[in-house]
């Protein structure tokens, strides 16, 4: 059955923009006809809705409803706003947008002699034309994907991380997108593309902020290739306004023994949708999905994970814990496919939940969908309260109950923020948890 | 220090104590030994203050004091501490963590200085050293992944560092091999002190040729059914519970 497509408001609009950019005749000639195609593909599309099976938890008729324009070119932030953002002296490269826009005056961009590049899309496709043209949008599915092709009809700017092989880069590069106060509600499509080449190591952490925007769309798409032997540890931090909507796409590419670790830290935004889509493509491959949720307020925060194992002992292991405060609710969908070429495929899945009120709600999906014989997939989901037994246990120690509570709060981000391997992101990370975290100032003392 | 008078506890409706008397003085250690279900765990929870128990008669004084109206951290706070028979794993709590805030919450209660990060580290080093207990259990979670030993040998540690005036052990010594029994029994020695009271529950009398009690129990349906010193224990041991328990009282001390 196909189900009448109404063009909604927020739909016809994206028409119009696209038809404003000339159908998107902007940048280099190889990449309109894709841009053309995703826009038409995602006017057939349509918003998703709660009808389809993937969006079943979250009702997109706010985004689909509300009228958002790219914002006008004007920023007037220094560095100095964004310092509570910034790893100063432990960033191999900063990239900083501004409404989607590259900001070179606060950027501080990378091209290292030994080949390592991190740019703005814009640029990289000048100094690296060929792996952009390569790569981009080729292993997005934005034939499946509403979101994913309204990014690509409007691919304009993004970050460009290339590592190539066999290069190592200790510090991570860190993209940061800044909402500031716009006139009217701005959208803006953030389009990643990281590169990292033969046994080339890198870390990458996209930061999603507001500095004074409250009701925007950020709908980010990345696209990660790890090539053979390549290991990334890739983070997405979303701290955007609790009124922003923000849709992000991780799709990841995995070649032969690569390891990517795709971590996400979800703070903010109202109505926020975590894809992360990684596919295990060469032999022997391994991906890492650990994240942590914690919305409260009426936020709504749905995680949609979906591995797919494409290729023989490919190792994939999911750990995605929420913490859900006031009326915010919550789903965490965690597909695995096995393909039936993916024999010796080791799946494993866990989502932990915690409601702290009674208003505070949780879907939790474990979906598997296994085409070979010899596979190993686990799955589990868990909702409930914190331990009575390990309250009481602190308690009996002399702990005052709040106090025991925010620290099992605490301990229950930690065992995902334990996995994030870049020290100076995990104490980032671990400040903004304690910061958010009822009495996290307990916390503080401890540390 | 301690006075328990007539205590009666239900547990879901259930009947567990039934009027249980008993009386601690600074310095002492008394054990209580008795069957599966007489009671014995439920008494320890009480004491401590878990949730869950109706007392439905009785009162329990601590220095004086209405013991039961306290808050749990209340009671941990004025000495008492409850070596728990299954510790429970905090996976994410730092032990680090989680012990720097019991010492300082219990110190600051006593009108102690807060201990910093570093200080309180140096503390616990020196204590478990002192236990001969592995310093490793200070780098993990509380108790996560620890076998039952390391569970029960991480207890004693904590109470070393806590230094309570009331210590009630909870089957410290089911399931231990020699060695941790040692390390349990050393720590307790080493904390006994005429300031002190210990109240030692356990299953066996194995555990009580290293902690030697000054007075033993017998708990039985939810009663003491019987008192004496050490010799009551192997007493215990040779006979059974059912010797104890079964038989009326002043019959038993009159054959």
């Amino acid at each position: 059955m196909v189900p009448k497509v109404e063009k909604s408001k927020a739909l016809e609009l994206y028409l119009e923009q696209f038809k404003r950019l000339e159908n998107g005749a902007g940048g280099p000639e190889w990449l309109r006809p894709v841009r053309q195609a995703a826009m038409a593909r995602s006017s057939e599309l349509g918003f998703p809705t709660v009808r389809d099976e993937d969006w079943k938890f979250t009702n997109l008729t706010p985004l689909s409803k509300k009228a958002f324009a790219p914002a006008a070119a004007e920023t007037k932030l220094s560095l100095d706003d964004l310092a509570g953002f910034v790893f100063r002296g432990q960033e191999s490269a900063r990239l900083v947008f501004v409404n989607g826009r590259y900001e070179p005056e606060l950027s501080d961009s990378c091209a290292q002699p030994g080949g390592v590049l991190a740019c703005s899309l814009r640029q990289s496709l000048e100094l690296q034309p060929e792996l952009v043209k390569l790569h981009l949008a080729k292993y997005l599915d934005y034939e499946h994907d509403f979101f994913g092709a309204l990014n690509t009809a409007f691919v304009e700017d993004g970050g460009f991380v290339y590592v190539p092989d066999r290069v190592v880069v200790e510090r991570p590069i860190h993209l940061i997108y800044v909402s500031t106060e716009t006139p009217s509600p701005a959208v803006t499509h953030p389009r990643n593309l990281i590169i990292v080449g033969e046994a080339g190591e890198g870390a990458v952490v996209e930061e999603y902020v507001s500095q004074g925007g409250e009701e925007y769309f950020t709908n980010a798409v990345t696209e990660i290739v790890a090539g053979p032997s390549a290991v990334l540890e890739h983070y997405r931090v979303q701290r955007e306004s609790r009124r922003a909507f923000n849709v992000g796409t991780v799709r990841v590419q995995q070649s032969r023994s690569s390891n990517v670790s795709c971590h996400g830290v979800h703070l903010g935004g109202g109505l926020v949708r975590n894809n992360v889509h990684p596919v295990l493509a060469g032999e022997g491959a391994e991906c890492l999905i650990n994240g942590v949720f914690l919305p409260a307020g009426k936020q709504h925060i749905d995680n949609f994970m979906r591995v797919e194992h494409a290729s023989p002992h490919c190792d994939s292991r999911q750990f995605y814990n929420g913490i859900l405060n006031d009326s915010a609710s919550g789903v965490f969908s965690g597909r695995i496919i096995v393909h039936k070429e993916a024999q010796k495929t080791d799946a494993k899945q866990t989502n932990r939940n915690l409601l702290l009120t009674d208003e505070a709600q949780m879907d939790s999906k474990p979906q598997l969908e296994i085409y070979a014989d010899d596979v190993k997939c686990t799955h589990g989901a868990t909702i409930g309260q914190l331990d009575d037994d390990a309250i009481f246990y602190l308690r009996a120690r002399g702990v005052p109950e709040d106090t025991a509570r925010t620290l099992l709060l605490f301990g229950f981000a930690a065992e995902n923020l334990e996995r994030m391997r870049q020290a100076p992101i995990r104490d980032y990370v671990e400040s903004l948890v304690t910061e958010w975290l009822p009495h996290g100032e307990v916390l503080k003392k401890l540390r | 220090m301690l006075e328990i008078k007539n205590l009666h506890v239900n547990v879901e409706g259930k009947k567990i104590l039934k009027g249980l008397n008993l009386t601690v003085n600074a310095g002492e250690v008394h054990s209580i030994m008795g069957p599966n279900g007489s009671g014995k765990s439920t008494l320890a929870s009480v004491l401590a203050g878990r949730g869950g128990y109706e007392i439905t008669d009785g009162e329990v004084l601590y220095k004086g004091r209405d013991l039961l109206e306290l808050e749990p951290e209340e009671r941990a706070c004025e000495g008492v501490f409850l070596a728990f028979q299954y510790p429970v794993e905090i996976p994410g709590v730092g032990s680090i963590q989680f012990l720097t805030a019991a010492l300082n919450a219990v110190r600051q209660h006593r009108g102690l200085e807060e201990l910093d990060a570093l200080d309180a580290l140096r503390l616990f080093k020196e204590k478990v050293k002192a236990l001969h207990v592995s310093d490793e259990l200070l780098g993990r979670s509380v108790n996560e992944g620890f076998s039952g030993g390391e569970k029960k040998k991480n207890e004693i540690f904590q109470m070393a560092v806590l230094e309570p005036t009331l210590a009630i052990l909870d089957e410290t010594d089911s399931g231990l091999d020699i060695d941790a029994l040692r390390v349990v029994a050393e720590g307790v020695n080493a904390l006994r002190s005429p300031e002190r009271g210990f109240l030692v529950i356990t299953h066996y009398q194995r555990l009580l040729n290293y902690i030697v009690p000054d007075f033993v129990h017998v708990l039985v349906d939810g009663r003491i059914v019987r008192s004496g010193d050490k010799k009551l224990a192997l007493h215990l041991e040779e006979y059974g519970y059912a010797w104890a328990g079964d038989r009326d009282p002043a019959e038993a001390a009159a054959s």
